[in-house]
């Protein structure tokens, strides 16, 4: 029997803006939603102060990076401790090919930006369909 | 003008405490006291961000952990921060025992509660520091 590996979805914290807030719903609804199963994670800030068994967690797990924006802290962190990511988001890029704006609020988002979190969630989630079925 | 107080939350990702550390510091930013507060991406200043560095070496820090292992008071130290009170949810919760907060994504009402009770806190920790600033 194949054992697929969990996929890794490491988000950036994104304290400073919307986008942040909205590449962390995403992930979160990917891990509780729509791939509980396939997929774990790790807290970024965690994961950068962390050692060996921290870092080993890319190593263990082919991983996606969500970045709120073009500073592309987890892809950049993943990419330094551990192994490059498999497949990388960039949210901000992604929602204005989408011709959608960033939420208003960091800490509240309203239903259209529910929404966009969802698009973005469906969007990984294919992604770790792909990369467990390469595996 | 004085210099806004740096709230620094590890907005963990796995437990709601993560989730209330980040809701707490947002209310005190956006909200509670907004222009006396700020806040910067922890991520950004552990990758060694220059600005965000610098940031947190001149301003008076405060650090909100979600959980024992306090990523911000020790990723904010290590970077050079000034770091001048620190709150962890745990202590809030430990307060507050009715609560049981339960969802990550979308804070269910016990982490809505405990989160303005943190962040009541906070905003009463950022006036006594403004206030000290005088």
């Amino acid at each position: 029997m194949n054992i697929k590996p969990k996929v890794g979805v490491v988000s950036c914290s994104g304290e400073c803006c919307s986008l942040g807030t909205l590449s962390r719903v995403a992930t979160r609804l990917v891990l509780e939603e729509l791939r509980p199963d396939q997929t774990v994670t790790i807290c970024l800030p965690l994961f950068l102060a962390g050692e060996t068994e921290e870092h080993g967690f890319a190593k263990e797990h082919p991983t996606i990076a969500v970045d709120g924006c073009g500073k592309l802290c987890a892809k950049k962190a993943v990419t330094k401790y551990s192994k490059e990511p498999v497949y990388a988001v960039d949210v901000e890029a992604t929602i204005k090919e989408w011709k959608i704006s960033p939420p208003k609020d960091r800490r509240v988002l309203n239903a259209k930006d529910v929404k966009t979190a969802r698009r973005l969630a469906e969007q990984l989630a294919e992604r770790v369909d792909a990369i467990q079925e390469a595996a | 003008m004085k210099k806004p107080v740096l709230v620094i939350p590890c907005s963990g990702i796995g437990k709601s405490f993560g989730s209330i550390s980040r809701d707490a510091t947002f209310r005190v930013c956006d909200d509670l006291r907004k222009g006396k507060s700020d806040t910067l991406c922890l991520s950004l200043l552990v990758m060694g961000d220059d600005e965000a560095k610098e940031r947190v070496s001149t301003s008076k820090c405060i650090t909100v952990d979600g959980c024992p292992l306090e990523c911000s008071l020790h990723n904010v130290k290590r970077s050079g921060g000034n770091v001048v009170a620190t709150f962890k949810v745990i202590d809030v919760l430990k307060e507050n025992r009715g609560f049981k907060p339960k969802k990550v994504t979308f804070l269910d009402d016990d982490g809505e509660n405990l989160s303005k009770i943190l962040a009541e806190k906070i905003a009463a920790k950022v006036d006594e520091l403004m206030e000290e600033s005088r």
